[in-house]
């Protein structure tokens, strides 16, 4: 497993959009992509369950990564939260 | 048997099945299924049909509003295709053998639950998201739900209808409609005027009668649920009784309107758009003295052509085969609003940027009109008569635009009717405080008393919590026709009264008295206001 901390700075936190797009790079992947905020897990591939973590701006996430592409796979999720959260 | 009671809008029975607008969830009914996967395909299929229609909406919005409006569509596309949602559904339909409607009900329920009950407001409104997905598939599925698709004829019930609902309804079909908010001044209420429709506003409306058979009656302003068969007779009679009572006034067909002392005045209709020309001639108005342009606008979805405009104008001149047609220019702004139009918010809109003050910004969209109705003007008796005016200035510079307009089309050749005539609507205190000086530069008046009482008055017309102090009786506001009347004639010019005002037979004596020329009423009222001139001094 392979994981990195990140902290939103979307003005509306992890919202509809971003989310939907997030389970959309996650389905696209082989490994399994978890998101953890205030004691509460998500899978990455669905959508209602990440916007049911109400993550805020300025709120610290971990993402864990795991699966025989998680090296690789780790990479991608990271630019996609830098590039839309 | 159960009476609730409203506001009534326009007088008259109407006794048939409800139907809830689209905005109202549809009952959905648990029930117990045998064939699970068959029950699953149905939810597949649905589920399909509901992605359809978001992606067809998600164009329409991307090409109207923009990116980030349209963006809720492809949002509910991607909650539609959630995992937890369609896994929660088909393990209800499986395990439970429940229908589909009611997999999809208790599924997104328990979702938008769990969304309204979070903290963060933008995270608590999503529920409304799930509410509305959940919804769209409930309806795909019970088939139907949507305003417009009326298959038998039908009371609507809604919380609420824009115009543009309301005129697209089937009328054949429509037989009332009962809505919770809206005031009687809204233009909803307008048309279920203008199409003979009882209806009523302020009905505190239940989805559950769904289905139920239902009486509206506009006279007493109630309107009852599963009437009993003792019932029904009842107002099947007064049914009846009105028919008569129509039957009567149409005796009063081909009577000239002269008052008992010779006091003549010319009733004309009020129409929306062509489809209105029938009720026009069966209920023998002289002439139109107001058609409302802006239905070409507010049926489409862009810009209406010169040529669309052309072919709509010439068929109600020709369809009046001489008898005049005064046509207003687009009115659009306040509670009347296009898309494409790109309007922006206002805080005050009913004061804000419409009417002619659009037209004399955007000029393109003035000209195109101004061209269309002077082409028109060679097939009939078309006048042309410019809304919201406030000062003489703002004539002057119509007549400049239609001066040019004309000598486009004499360099085109285009024939048109060079006198043609051109009045305004008198309906801002401002036009009614320069009647004096704009009558010497206008042909006619017509006097808009919805919006000069509410701008009289400074009572918001759509706010139904004013309508017990909306007098439109108002000395100030029966002072200013009469003024405007004076000062008409001062300059020998006609004044006319097309507001809701001018079917109020309580006034119709008043209006005569002040030397009012012309009333123009919605098509259904000519004949009771005719009865009431006959029988005035």
């Amino acid at each position: 497993m392979k994981s990195f901390n990140y902290v939103i700075t979307d003005e509306v936190g992890i919202h509809a959009r971003p989310a939907g797009l997030l389970v959309k790079a996650a389905k696209a992947l082989s490994s399994t992509v978890v998101i953890k905020s205030g004691g509460k897990s998500a899978d990455a591939t669905r959508l209602m369950a990440i916007m049911g973590l109400g993550v805020k701006k300025g709120t610290e996430v971990t993402v864990e990564v795991s699966g025989a592409n998680e090296a690789a796979d780790v990479v991608e999720i990271e630019n996609f939260f830098k590039n839309n959260l | 048997m159960e009476n609730f009671s409203g506001k009534a809008i326009y007088k008259g029975v109407a006794i048939g099945k409800i139907v809830f607008g689209s905005k109202e969830k549809q009952q959905v009914r648990r029930t117990k299924t045998e064939d699970t996967a068959a029950e699953t395909a149905r939810y597949e299929a649905a589920k399909e049909k509901a992605l359809e229609q978001l992606q067809g909406l998600y164009e329409k919005a991307l090409k109207e509003v923009g990116e980030d409006n349209a963006a809720i569509f492809e949002v509910h596309q991607m909650m539609l295709e959630d995992d937890d949602f369609n896994d929660g559904i088909k393990d209800k339909i499986e395990n439970q053998q429940v229908n589909a409607e009611y997999a999809v009900a208790a599924t997104g329920d328990a979702m938008a639950e769990m969304f309204a009950n979070m903290e963060d407001e933008y995270f608590k409104a999503r529920a409304a998201d799930i509410k509305d997905i959940s919804e769209r598939v409930i309806n795909i599925l019970l088939g139907g739900g949507g305003l417009s698709r009326l298959t038998e004829p039908s009371i609507i019930v809604a919380e609420d209808l824009a115009p543009s609902e309301t005129i697209q309804l089937d009328k054949d079909k429509l037989l009332a409609f009962v809505t919770e908010l809206g005031s009687s001044n809204s233009h909803t209420a307008i048309l279920a005027r203008t199409m003979n429709l009882p209806a009523l506003i302020g009905v505190k409306i239940d989805k559950a009668w769904n289905g139920k058979i239902g009486i509206v009656d506009g006279c007493k302003g109630i309107f009852i649920i599963d009437p009993d068969e003792e019932t029904i007779e009842e107002y099947k009679a007064v049914q009846k009784k009105d028919s008569e009572k129509r039957e009567l006034l149409k005796n009063l067909k081909g009577k000239k309107n002269v008052s008992k002392s010779g006091k003549k005045i010319k009733l004309y209709a009020n129409i929306g758009k062509p489809a209105d020309l029938g009720s026009v001639i069966e209920n023998d108005a002289e002439g139109i003295g107001l058609f409302r342009s802006e239905f070409l606008y507010l049926d489409s979805d862009d810009f209406p052509t010169e040529e669309e405009q052309f072919a709509a104008y010439r068929k109600v001149a020709e369809t009046m085969a001489g008898k005049k047609v005064i046509i207003r220019t687009l009115d659009l702004g306040a509670d009347k609003q296009a898309d494409y139009f790109n309007l922006g918010k206002e805080d005050n809109p009913a004061m804000g940027y419409r009417a002619i003050r659009i037209c004399l910004d955007r000029q393109d969209i003035f000209k195109t009109q101004l061209r269309a109705l002077l082409r028109a003007s060679a097939f009939g008796n078309i006048a042309v008569m410019y809304p919201m005016i406030i000062s003489v200035d703002e004539v002057l510079q119509i007549k400049a635009i239609v001066e040019e307009v004309k000598e486009e089309l004499r360099s085109e050749k285009v024939k048109f009717n060079e006198n043609i005539e051109q009045g305004i609507m008198i309906e801002t205190p401002a036009s009614v405080i320069m009647s004096y000086e704009l009558a010497q530069n206008v042909d006619f008046f017509s006097i808009g008393t919805n919006d000069l009482t509410q701008y009289t008055l400074a009572i918001d017309r759509q706010n139904s919590k004013l309508d017990n102090i909306n007098d439109s009786h108002h000395p100030a506001v029966l002072r200013s026709i009469k003024t405007v009347a004076e000062n008409a004639h001062k300059a020998g010019i006609w004044v006319g009264i097309c507001g809701e005002l001018g079917a109020d037979t309580t006034l119709t004596q008043t209006f005569l008295d002040y030397g009012i020329d012309e009333l123009s009423v919605s098509p259904s009222f000519v004949l009771p206001v005719r009865k009431a001139v006959t029988e005035a001094d």
